[in-house]
């Protein structure tokens, strides 16, 4: 009996929709740092307020897991990022709950580096060759932060990659890999820390990258027996421009022309997730079956990982993932909203901004799957949906009692039935949008709305629910989460439709 | 169905302090401009007061829970004071539970207050209130306006009517209450204002602009009622009775099943029936001389006018420009101005709307007294469209 082949099962992918244009944050500090002006092209992504590491890894998932109820398959789920919002609350278990993936999931944040993604990738692929799990999960994201004025800033995007690990339906085969662990700090946050502090680029360049990459390349093409030459694809996130990645490849024997596009000029590097972000790119938009892809993410050393695509690629032709997530995108021209939705601006709020925001943990733990994975009641006698789940069913014929299950309504179609869009609550994005969204399906909830285009918004409008920030709570450090309905544009809608 | 409370009790004396913008009192001087104007129109010693009932709805502006606040302001003669609280409606409780006690028996004269000190929060608009621990983890952190704003946009979707026809008719709805609140010493906002300026003014909470909403204003308001004989025996005549007392409670069915289409107020209609049926109105466009509604925005009241099946569905908006509900018109509504300019001090309003009718039934309304009217009703809303309590009060003169 051949050996059974592991590998990657499928993805799924997400970036922001917002773009902040670099021209517009290179020209509003020219006047401090016109060194910068040159690197005024193109666009990177850039989260909305209420959105986070945890947030958008939640919707890279989704975009992977689909619209089904039953994720009870997936056994493990690991979580590679630098930007966790938490340091000691299992940020994987917050994604956990919000998928409601089953409670058996053995849920591991991944952090510490940059390559963080990667290794997450290579643990999940260990347990399941292992036979620890089946079906693992590989989530990375970053909602990353830089100082206003900086290099970073401009390098810099925000998004989310997903992976499924597994030995059915393999997408891509696991060939073999390899990591070096070298202390080379080019860049370090300390743990109270909110941003980097970066050494040199030419060092990092000709010391860390020239020199570190191909010992990692050649360990891992060794380890999985592929020939340099064999490479199709070079999967290697990197700030120094795509001709230095080319001349990287090519120094490993590999085509510079299988040096894969790093997104730096309609993306932006995002962090942890962006060797991933990248290979799902490239599995999206240009590999066919059959060919070989080498992902590598430098940080701390190198983890190198060789894959070969197989006919089943195909399979994943539905999903969203990178390709679609940077098709979907509103250019943002505003640099003053950048700086406000990443808290680097002190701006008035206003005194309703005030209000204490403290979560009664107690209360959302008793009430987890309705808050966390929008979980509402199914009356088993007359079949009434509705939210929040509760004793008595709200259905006005017969209030049944006691005869509600568990009723899932995150990934169900829904409409806005009324709305407004409210200039007086505080809110971090004005004007504050929320409404009634009714599900076809039944159920209604009163809900906030996101990623709105102001102007736009009106009753029968279509949404899909996401999971975002619902508050911080600035005074203790925690934030809360829940879901929102993001209003699809007509034009948006038609083309899914014919998608 | 219960006989109801229609003439079995009698208001004695009202009072109601000026609204507004009182940086001069705190709540204590606004309870005791309202008890004293009362006391001094019911004619009766302190003494002479069974119990008493006391709304006030918001514990951070200072006025306090429990009975103690009303009590040590107006130094009562340790009675029994009970504090109610159902959001904007609790002045319509405060008389409920008064007007209940007299007819049980309970007491032979009672009392009730509401008040609200809403100008020490530094802002405008209400202050931000806390709805428990739950509530604040999922449900939108919005406000007043932004939530009976969703009425407009869920009406224009059922009935077809254009946002521009939608705006200028609540705009006339705010001009028509203006005109009124001019005309009326108390009120908080005393200026005529015209559809261009209520149309262009800034936006709050789309579509209701600056002059869709109604005043945040410090006051109180009391009433003070016995039964129809005892007022007889002190000497009263042009007695004024309740005629109904209708509250109704959502239920979890407008926010939580797909049947409530968001355009109308589910527990208005449920009260209004009841009401009706109760003070034995059967034809409620030709009988109800006039109304105090809940106008907290412009298109609360717009709506309201077919929950109260005053205008038949979908003709509130041809009503309202016809001038139907103008000081001039079949039902004048909001004679005094209405939350919007008389002013909306929460737990005083429905108390308040009481006042109003109270003083056009006994012709003691000055400038803006209407002709000869009979019947007089107040509708008095707390919380939101999906989910909220609705108080329809009906009062008129003995044997109306």
């Amino acid at each position: 009996m051949a050996q059974q082949s592991i590998g990657l099962t499928g993805f799924g992918g997400y970036i922001p929709r917002l773009r902040l244009q670099r021209k517009a944050v290179a020209q509003a500090n020219a006047w401090i740092a016109p060194n910068f002006l040159g690197k005024g092209k193109g666009e990177r992504s850039m989260a909305n307020w209420d959105e986070d590491a945890v947030t958008m890894a939640v919707e890279a998932a989704r975009d992977l897991l689909g619209p089904d109820d039953d994720r009870s398959h997936v056994d493990a789920l690991f979580f590679g990022s630098t930007t966790m919002p938490f340091k000691d609350r299992l940020n994987a278990g917050i994604i956990s709950a919000a998928l409601t993936l089953d409670e058996t999931v053995r849920a591991v944040d991944v952090a510490s580096t940059q390559r963080a993604g990667t290794s997450a990738l290579l643990q999940a692929l260990t347990a399941v060759k292992a036979g620890e799990a089946k079906h693992a999960l590989v989530l990375a994201a970053d909602h990353r932060k830089a100082r206003a004025a900086s290099a970073q800033e401009l390098d810099f995007g925000d998004g989310a990659a997903a992976i499924s690990v597994g030995t059915e339906n393999v997408i891509a085969k696991y060939l073999g890999g390899a990591s070096l662990t070298v202390d080379f700090v080019d860049h370090f946050r300390g743990s109270a820390e909110e941003f980097d502090y970066n050494w040199e680029e030419r060092w990092i360049r000709d010391e860390g990258y020239s020199k570190i990459v191909p010992r990692a390349v050649k360990a891992a093409l060794d380890n999985a027996g592929v020939k340099a030459e064999e490479i199709k694809h070079f999967v290697l996130p990197c700030t120094f421009g795509d001709k230095f990645v080319q001349q990287l490849a090519k120094k490993s024997g590999i085509a510079p022309e299988a040096a894969r596009d790093t997104l730096a000029a309609n993306c932006g590097e995002t962090g942890a997730a962006h060797s991933l972000v990248m290979l799902i790119h490239a599995l999206q938009k240009d590999a066919k079956p059959g060919e070989k892809v080498l992902v590598l993410h430098f940080g701390g050393g190198c983890d190198a990982l060789v894959f070969e695509t197989t006919d089943k690629l195909s399979t994943q032709s539905g999903k969203r993932g990178i390709a679609g997530s940077l098709a979907n995108r509103k250019e943002e021209t505003n640099y003053l909203k950048f700086l406000t939705f990443n808290g680097l601006i002190e701006w008035e709020q206003g005194m309703r901004a005030e209000q204490d925001k403290k979560t009664a943990l107690t209360t959302l733990y008793r009430n987890e799957d309705m808050l966390m994975g929008l979980v509402g009641g199914r009356c088993t006698e007359t079949g009434v949906v509705q939210f929040p789940r509760s004793r008595i069913s709200v259905n006005p014929n017969n209030h049944t009692v006691d005869t509600q299950e568990p009723y899932k309504f995150a990934e169900r179609k829904a409409k806005i039935l009324s709305w407004s869009a409210d200039f007086l609550s505080a809110s971090m994005n004005p004007p504050n949008h929320y409404g009634m969204v009714v599900f076809d399906e039944g159920g209604r909830i009163m809900m906030d709305f996101t990623d709105v285009e102001q102007g736009t918004v009106d009753s029968g409008m279509e949404v899909k629910l996401v999971f975002r920030i619902k508050d911080f709570d600035e005074k203790r450090g925690f934030r809360r989460y829940f879901w929102k309905a993001v209003p699809i544009l007509k034009e948006q809608a038609k083309s899914q439709a014919a998608e | 169905m219960a006989a109801g409370i229609k003439d079995k009790v009698a208001i004695l004396g009202m009072g109601c302090s000026k609204f507004g913008e009182r940086w001069d009192a705190g709540p204590e001087e606004l309870m005791v401009e309202a008890y004293l104007e009362a006391m001094q129109d019911a004619g009766i010693e302190p003494t002479q007061i069974d119990a008493a009932w006391f709304s006030t709805h918001i514990d951070e502006t200072g006025t306090g829970k429990g009975g103690t606040p009303m009590s040590l302001a107006l130094r009562l003669p340790n009675i029994a004071v009970t504090r109610v609280e159902n959001f904007c409606a609790g002045g319509s409780e405060a008389l409920r539970g008064a007007v209940y006690a007299v007819a049980s028996g309970a007491a032979d004269i009672a009392i009730a207050l509401g008040v609200e000190k809403l100008k020490d929060t530094g802002y405008g608009g209400l202050p931000v209130g806390n709805a428990g621990t739950l509530i604040p983890q999922w449900a939108p952190s919005g406000s007043a306006p932004g939530n009976f704003a969703q009425l407009a946009s869920a009406y224009r979707a059922k009935h077809g009517v254009s946002k521009e026809d939608l705006k200028r008719a609540i705009a006339h709805v705010s001009v028509k209450s203006h005109a009124n609140g001019a005309k009326n010493p108390k009120a908080h906002l005393r200026n005529a204002v015209t559809e261009e300026q209520v149309m262009n003014a800034p936006m709050i909470a789309e579509p209701l602009g600056l002059f869709d909403c109604c005043g945040v204003s410090d006051g109180a308001a009391a009433a003070i009622v016995t039964t129809p004989e005892i007022a007889r025996a002190l000497g009263k005549k042009d007695i004024v009775t309740v005629k109904a007392m209708q509250l109704a409670v959502s239920n979890g069915l407008e926010s939580q099943h797909n049947s409530w289409d968001g355009s109308y107020f589910h527990t208005a209609r449920i009260a209004a029936k009841k009401a009706y049926a109760e003070a034995g109105i059967q034809r409620p466009r030709e009988e109800v001389s006039m109304m105090e509604v809940h106008d907290c925005f412009s298109i609360t009241e717009l709506v309201t006018m077919e929950d109260l099946f005053i205008s038949p569905e979908g003709h509130a908006v041809k009503d309202v420009m016809d001038g139907f509900y103008d000081a001039d018109g079949k039902v004048p509504c909001q004679i005094d101005g209405g939350l919007k300019c008389f002013g909306h001090p929460i737990g005083a309003s429905g108390l308040r709307m009481a006042y109003e009718m109270y003083l056009q039934l006994q012709g003691r309304a000055g400038e803006r007294q209407l002709a000869a009217p009979k019947i007089g009703l107040t509708h008095n809303l707390g919380g939101a469209p999906a989910s909220n309590v609705c108080s329809v009060t009906i009062i008129g003169a003995l044997g109306a």
